[in-house]
């Protein structure tokens, strides 16, 4: 950008080939969403007010959101401990852990919805012995494993890098000045991280909404979101399950820009 | 009172081997070493940052060696600090105080105005020049009345005027507190200038203790006389000894050198540059010794010059700038290295 805005100095043709390359993408996103968006505000503007009123449209919505916020969550009581650890000790077979942790993130989403189901259903290793008292087959607890499943690496591995990013030294000298050690984590360590954590949840929370590959293999019903839309496209086609895709996309985008906007004074406390 | 019994404590492929030492109450006690030595590794072993392999740590008479941080009692400031980025000085401060549940706001307020931060408590670390950082880090560390201070290079990463008042400040500090201190420092000034006593540290061994003019005049061995200052060294053999006067033979050259040592044995003769005095002429005066030879190099290091002769045997020399333009001192010329042979330390 500096080399853009100094008017003397003749435009460099890498940096004028990259920049084009980087419209491309942009372009590439934008227009695909807001082609969309916009579509279906100008074309059908009646379709996305009657989607908006309808009960199982919002309800819908309403459980990608929750769902997605509970699997978020889980995901922060197990991926923080679990970047702590990481960042600050080194033992054998932390390497396989690492990977083992990014694994959701490549294996295809119907992969990942069948290995669950073959765990979490009703005869599966864990679903089986909780049967009596937790139902994953098509129920709320089946959605939250799945989206789980598929975000947790976000969280893990921001929270990892956010801990890294804090000196241990701090720790230290928390120590030595009288603090056990979770209380230097909860002191020190933890707010220092809180960036991360935060840009590691939202990551998290939105991977989490628009998971369906995994969720619809243990639970079609009740409907989130994207099986909804999935749902209406096979039996209406595209007109029917438009204004709904639509509606989520804007939910999902002003939430998110709600949280940047909120969370943008937070200063980021780095090492150097 | 640090006792320190036969510490050892292996890091990747570094290793501090065996470390015994004893620090009284009320000392001003100086590591010292050069860079990578294991000194910082061996204050955090003090600190319980870390465990050592084996070996015994006792802080004021009760054993410390696997206890955690926060029950080893004295307080560590680091190098860099470590304030607490994301807290107000005040803040800062207070840390140790709600760890040890002390609330007395006198207490903060003494120890501002006793450091000069007292105008400094709402501000953030980041917004503080070094020497303000290595006050509040001192305030943080000092406000729950340790009496043990563990100080990790404390001027190095200040300029040379903070620094002379940051000196300054911890003598005061270690006086009206009466604290033990345990500083650590690569310089040897630092440490001459503040030290009681002086524990050398090179390569995770302990080579030396004593009181400053013990180290700085009398090393133990090669390694440490290098590293303290003596940078000529000339390795001979005794060929006479008479009532503490020693003549050393080295190579093609003989000097004179104070000691008790018999005669045929194998010595090294140690001098420090500033003991060299050069001279057009060989006129004889108290010094013993007088080599003649040639300049090979010159540099210019500020008001002080380095001249390096060579008189059979290289030796450097350090003369004031005045000097060696009065002498005219190019690299060439011819001149006579002389020195005392009481600035000779000899080492078998």
């Amino acid at each position: 950008m500096k080399a853009l805005t100094r008017k003397t100095r003749k435009l460099e043709p890498l940096t004028f080939v990259f920049s084009l390359l980087l419209l491309v993408l942009f372009l590439f996103i934008f227009v695909t969403l807001s082609n969309m968006i916009f579509g279906q505000i100008f074309d059908d503007f009646q379709g996305l007010l009657e989607a908006a009123e309808n009960s199982a449209v919002i309800r819908s919505i309403f459980l990608s959101l929750y769902a997605g916020f509970l699997a978020t969550l889980l995901a922060l009581f197990l991926g923080v401990p679990t970047g702590y650890i990481l960042a600050r000790f080194d033992f054998p077979g932390k390497r396989l852990i690492e990977s083992v942790i990014d694994v959701p993130v490549v294996v295809p989403h119907t992969v990942a919805g069948i290995a669950i189901l073959t765990v979490f259903g009703s005869k599966g290793l864990i679903g089986g012995p909780l049967g009596a008292y937790i139902q994953f087959r098509d129920a709320l607890p089946g959605i939250i494993v799945a989206m789980l499943f598929v975000s947790l690496p976000y969280l893990a591995n921001s929270a990892r890098e956010g801990f890294k990013s804090v000196d241990p030294r701090l720790e230290n000298a928390a120590r030595s000045l009288g603090a056990p050690l979770w209380k230097a984590f909860l002191f020190v360590t933890l707010p220092l991280s809180a960036r991360h954590i935060l840009i590691g949840s939202i990551m998290t929370w939105a991977r989490a909404i628009s998971e369906f590959g995994a969720v619809v293999l243990i639970a079609y019903y009740p409907m989130i979101g994207p099986t909804l839309i999935y749902d209406r496209f096979l039996s209406y086609g595209l007109s029917a399950s438009r204004p709904i895709a639509v509606l989520l996309i804007l939910v999902m985008l002003s939430i998110f820009i709600v949280i940047r906007i909120l969370s943008a004074g937070w200063s980021i406390y780095d090492r150097d | 009172m640090i006792e320190i019994e036969s510490l050892s404590r292996k890091w990747k492929n570094f290793a501090l081997e065996k470390l015994t030492l004893r620090i009284d109450s009320g000392e001003y006690f100086v590591i010292l070493g050069p860079t990578g030595a294991g000194k910082t590794l061996f204050m955090e072993l003090i600190a319980g940052f870390h465990s050592p392999d084996s070996g015994k740590i006792r802080i004021n008479g009760k054993e410390v060696t696997h206890l955690p941080p926060e029950k080893h009692e004295l307080a560590f400031v680091y190098q860099d600090y470590s304030l607490f980025p994301h807290m107000s000085v005040k803040k800062n401060i207070e840390f140790g105080m709600r760890m040890k549940k002390i609330r007395s706001k006198e207490k903060l307020f003494e120890i501002a105005r006793d450091l000069k931060i007292a105008h400094l408590l709402d501000r953030h670390p980041l917004t503080l020049s070094g020497g303000e950082q290595q006050r509040v880090a001192l305030a943080r560390a000092l406000v729950t009345d340790p009496k043990i201070l563990l100080l990790d290079e404390p001027l190095s990463a200040l300029d040379p005027r903070t620094q002379e008042s940051a000196r300054e400040l911890l003598t005061t500090i270690h006086k009206n507190k009466k604290l033990t201190v345990m500083h650590i420092t690569h310089d040897q000034t630092e440490a001459r200038i503040m030290a009681d006593r002086i524990a050398i540290i090179m390569d995770g061994k302990l080579m030396q203790v004593g009181v400053p003019e013990e180290i700085f005049e009398k090393p133990v061995d090669s390694q440490v006389a290098s590293f303290v200052g003596f940078e000529n060294m000339l390795n001979g053999r005794v060929i006479s000894a008479d009532r503490g006067l020693l003549k050393i033979e080295a190579g093609e050259i003989i000097i004179d050198a104070s000691g008790y040592i018999e005669v045929g044995s194998q010595v090294s003769a140690f001098l420090r540059p500033e003991n060299i005095a050069l001279s057009k002429t060989s006129a004889q005066s108290s010094v013993r010794n007088s080599l003649q030879g040639r300049v090979t190099e010159v540099w210019m290091l500020g008001a002080l010059v380095r001249v390096k002769v060579d008189c059979g045997v290289l030796l450097n020399a350090l003369i004031t700038r005045q000097s060696a333009e009065e002498m005219g001192i190019v690299p060439g010329i011819p001149v006579f290295a002389q020195f005392k042979a009481s600035s000779i330390h000899v080492l078998r």
